[in-house]
């Protein structure tokens, strides 16, 4: 059997977990799940990328992270989206939406 | 994330745990999901690796290396105590001996005075050929020749006049309570030429420099005003007597101002006009100073200003009479510079800039000599981390991380120097400052700690850290692991390199002795040269009447001084030898044309040969009937000089209107300064009435200031019209002519002992090093049959061939300097074998007791132990 290639397409890690930050504040472990949901287990997020993009995008500032206690009463480090995070979002989705269908319309093309 | 968390991150022990929790968190919500435990482990990847990536995203990984290396330079440090210490210290001194040198150096130099246009103030002074016949500059003026060169470039520069800062005495209730304060003549346009706003009242001003003697108005500076006043404003409109004059206070001005003679604090200002030689166009008594208004070039300025004045002292020479037609000629041919001043104009500037300036060269070599043992002591150290740096190489550092590994350490220890310095410095600028004048004058010099002061602290520091931190860090960054590890590098190479160093050492220890030798042996002989009088147990008394006083009122108090219990013998004279003060003119022998040289005069009454135990050679004191008729007792100079050493007695001289014939000859005594040559001398009667006169008083006593008090209350007890304005003991007056020898004597020697210290430790570590380092190969030697001498040549030969070149260089460079500190000798002569001879000596003897202990070491290698050894 041919093995399905789950890997994020390089460059978007960063635009996938800011939006799913968008939706809400959520730990590490909960961001890899989500996307790993609903891209319904296209791509699979690996742990080491996931937690130093996680660094890279508070350095930048476009997170805000807290230590909280989950529910099973461990510390976690849960994250949000700042506003200067939204709009990281917002430029890096219409950047992505351009070049998606600049590729499709190349994909698309015959003769 | 802000800068400063990813600054404070650096410092933050728990960062890492931190990342080490998330991952682990994230592991444990994972197996809980269902994941198999080392499965999701290894879907991680190498937690190590992504720790290190998530802390250099975290923090600035660049500060963090930085504080790691502080931590472990610390700890090599802290390992090494003793040397740490050795190294601190002696870096500390030289780092603070350094910048104790800038501030004195900036202070008295460099520093803008704190006035608007402070760039653009230049001094005048004249250029040519003295009266003496040799070149000198004269920066005093005449005020009517001020006004018209103010005149001539009133459109480019603004002049001022600023008297010569002296100190008078004033009185502001009774006579009794007389004060001595340092007052300066200024144009009133001073103060708002230099845009200063007074702290209280008025400052003077143009309105100021109109009438000679209308304007009685004093300003005080703030810092008398704080000091004598209390800060109390209530002085506006108190007056104060000074000579004849009562002078009311108008104002009060800024802080930061105190005068334009930088080194001394001015107290009291008062109008030019006000000045007794105003109008006189016979008395040069004040600088003058030109701003330039902004753009204006300096030299037009200065063509003008030279052709006004040349006119001047053209128009004026016509009246001069008595002086020989070259003398008139040199006088006329002078020409007229301005040099910046934007630091002050002060005679003590000319006297200390070359001196200070020759103790900033020669703490600037110690510093170097300090630095030499430290960059040795690192390099001895790398040698022994060799497979340490290769390790660190070998697992992947850079060779910039090693570089930066050993700066830092450096920067340790010059840090810790430069902060052990800065106390240094803190106390030692003022130490020197309060020897720079005599006791009872002390210079006084504003030493602010301010960013200049900060910055070249800072900027000395890294110098130093680069000086001796580069050499031993690149060649640790150069190490090639495989062959360290091996340990078998080329252990000469970092010989070599040491040795060069040892060489550059004992060559600048030796400038450093040299020079300090010169500084102490003119100083010898400045102290030891024969005075012509006996100064011990002289008691001199300047005394003042607010009018001339008849000769008999001043025989009257001499008889009665005669009479105090004490006092072996009195006389009056002009004033005491050895003060700046000085009178003089050309002399005409037997009605001949006057001779070109210069004779100079002091007013004696009978019985002054006696007080000051002045050896006559020929003929007698004054006798009563001499002082009238015109007797003159001249020393032995004077003898040769004008009457070609013939005996001179019953001779005939003049000087202008005056004449005299010879009735005794004196033993040469030095007359204004221990420096200059015997001047060819007359001592002639006063005048019929005198205002000022100074008694000689020779005690019985050993400490004549033990008669201070009585005396000074006796004269007024005698005759009510004086008072007595000063008193100094003779001896006092020969010191104070040596203060500048024995301060750089003083310095210059401790510096060179601190130099010599250093070159000794530096050598005897280098020479310990290669002992340490040559062991197996001198346990070799030993065990197939050398004798102990053998080793102990092997050992030293290099070295001493080091110091030998080091010597051989310092003595050229010493024999170079020589030229630039000829001024500041005394009949030394610098290049002979007496002055070379005993720093090599010296340097010799301690290289060879660096030595001993080096080759004793070697001496007592056991082969065995060497050998099995590693």
């Amino acid at each position: 059997m041919e093995e399905q290639n789950t890997d994020v397409i390089q460059g978007t890690l960063d635009m996938l977990i800011l939006k799913t930050l968008s939706l809400e504040p959520m730990h590490g472990f909960g961001i890899a799940r989500r996307i790993e949901q609903i891209s319904r287990g296209v791509f699979k997020v690996n742990p080491g990328s996931l937690l130093t993009a996680l660094q890279r995008l508070e350095r930048g500032g476009w997170l805000d992270a807290e230590w909280t206690t989950t529910e099973n009463s461990r510390r976690a480090k849960v994250y949000k989206l700042t506003r200067a995070g939204k709009k990281q979002l917002d430029s890096q989705t219409a950047d992505w939406s351009r070049r998606a269908s600049a590729i499709a319309r190349l994909l698309k093309a015959e003769g | 994330m802000s800068i400063l968390s990813r600054i404070t991150n650096v410092f933050r022990r728990d960062v890492s745990r931190d990342i080490d929790e998330e991952f682990e968190g994230h592991i444990a919500d994972a197996i809980e999901h269902g994941r198999d435990p080392a499965e999701a482990r290894r879907a991680f990847g190498s937690p190590l690796q992504l720790r290190e990536q998530s802390r250099d995203l975290r923090l600035l990984p660049w500060l963090d290396s930085l504080r790691a290396d502080a931590v472990f330079g610390m700890r090599q440090l802290l390992k090494r105590k003793v040397t740490s210490l050795a190294a601190i210290l002696s870096l500390g001194l030289a780092i603070g001996a350094c910048t104790a040198a800038f501030r004195l150096i900036d202070a008295l130099l460099l520093r803008p005075l704190p006035v608007a246009g402070a760039s653009r103030l230049y001094m005048l002074y004249r250029q040519g050929i003295g009266f003496d016949g040799k070149p000198q500059t004269f920066d005093g003026w005449a005020y009517p020749s001020f006004e018209l060169m103010r005149a001539a470039v009133k459109d480019q520069a603004d002049l001022l006049a600023v008297s010569y800062a002296e100190q008078v005495d004033v009185t502001y209730r009774s006579d009794q309570e007389m004060e001595k304060v340092y007052l300066q003549y200024v144009s009133g346009r001073m103060f708002p030429d230099f845009e200063l706003r007074p702290a209280l009242g008025r400052l003077l001003s143009e309105r100021d420099d109109i009438s000679p003697g209308a304007h009685p108005y004093a300003v005080l500076s703030y810092d008398y005003w704080a000091r004598r006043f209390d800060r109390n404003p209530n002085v506006l409109g108190q007056t104060f007597h000074m000579g004849e004059r009562i002078y009311q206070i108008v104002g009060v001005g800024p802080a930061a101002f105190t005068g334009t003679e930088t080194g001394t604090v001015t107290d009291v200002f008062v109008p030019t006009m006000m000045h007794p030689g105003a109008i006189r166009n016979d008395q040069t008594w004040h600088r003058s100073l030109a701003l330039l208004k902004p753009g204006v070039a300096v030299e037009p300025v200065r063509a003008n200003l030279h052709a006004t004045s040349r006119a001047f002292e053209l128009d004026r020479a016509k009246g001069f009479t008595g002086m020989t037609k070259q003398s008139i000629e040199h006088f006329i041919d002078q020409t007229l510079m301005l040099a910046p001043a934007a630091s002050g104009a002060s005679g003590i500037q000319q006297e200390f800039r070359r001196s200070l300036i020759a103790l900033g060269v020669l703490v600037a070599l110690v510093l170097l000599i300090a630095c030499a043992n430290v960059a040795n002591l690192m390099t001895a150290q790398a040698a022994a981390r060799a497979r340490e740096m290769a390790l660190r190489v070998a697992i992947g550092a850079g060779r910039w991380r090693l570089v930066q590994l050993v700066l830092v350490e450096s920067a340790w220890l010059a840090f810790l120097a430069a902060s052990l310095g800065g106390i240094f410095a803190w106390w030692a600028a003022p130490f020197v400052v309060g020897r720079i004048n005599p006791p009872d004058n002390p210079a006084r010099l504003p030493l602010p700690a301010d960013f200049r002061v900060l910055a070249f602290g800072l900027a000395l520091t890294l110098a130093v850290t680069f000086l001796f931190g580069l050499a031993p860090a690149l060649r640790a960054s150069a190490v090639r692991p495989a062959s360290a590890l091996k340990g078998g590098s080329d252990p000469h190479a970092r010989r070599r390199l040491m040795h060069a160093l040892v060489g550059v050492q004992v060559a600048f220890c030796f400038l450093v002795i040299f020079i300090a030798g010169l500084f102490a042996a003119t100083f010898d002989r400045l102290s030891h040269r024969e005075f012509g009088f006996a100064p011990d147990r002289v008691l001199t008394l300047d005394t003042v009447a607010q009018h001339a006083q008849p000769s008999v009122f001043w025989d009257q108090v001499t008889d009665h001084l005669r009479t105090v219990p004490g006092v072996e013998s009195v006389a009056l004279a002009g004033w005491p030898l050895l003060t700046p003060n000085g009178w003089n003119g050309f002399v005409s022998v037997n009605g001949a044309p006057p001779g070109p040289v210069l004779a100079y005069f002091l007013s004696v009454s009978p019985g002054w040969v006696e007080a000051m135990r002045t050896p006559l050679i020929e003929g007698a004191d004054f006798r009563p009937a001499d002082t009238a008729s015109g007797g003159a007792i001249v020393n032995e100079t004077f003898v040769r000089q004008y009457f070609n050493g013939a005996s001179p007695l019953g001779q005939a001289f003049a000087k202008g209107r005056s004449r005299y014939h010879v009735i005794g000859v004196a033993r040469d005594a030095p007359y204004r300064s221990l420096r200059e040559p015997i001047l060819p001398v007359a001592y002639v009667p006063f005048p019929t009435a005198i205002r000022t006169a100074t008694f000689i008083v020779r005690t019985s006593s050993a400490n004549p200031l033990a008669l201070a008090s009585t005396l000074r209350q006796e004269i007024p007890r005698a005759r009510p019209e004086f008072r007595v304005s000063n008193i100094r003991t003779q001896a006092d007056l020969v010191r104070a002519q040596t203060v500048r020898e024995r301060l750089l004597a003083m310095l210059a020697l401790f510096f060179a002992a601190v130099a010599l210290l250093l070159a000794t430790i530096g050598l005897y570590g280098v020479l310990d090093y290669s002992v340490l380092q040559r062991r197996r190969e001198i346990g070799i030697r030993m065990a197939i049959g050398a004798q102990a001498s053998d080793i102990a040549r092997r050992i030293t030969r290099e070295v001493f061939a080091m110091v030998m070149v080091g010597a051989i260089a310092g003595l050229a460079l010493g024999l170079a300097s020589v030229r630039y500190i000829e001024t500041l000798l005394y009949r030394v002569n610098a290049t002979g074998p007496a002055m070379l001879l005993p720093p090599l000596l010296v340097i010799l003897a301690a290289a060879f007791l660096a030595a001993l202990p080096a080759v004793f070491r070697a001496v007592r290698i056991d082969p065995v132990a060497s050998l099995r050894a590693d």
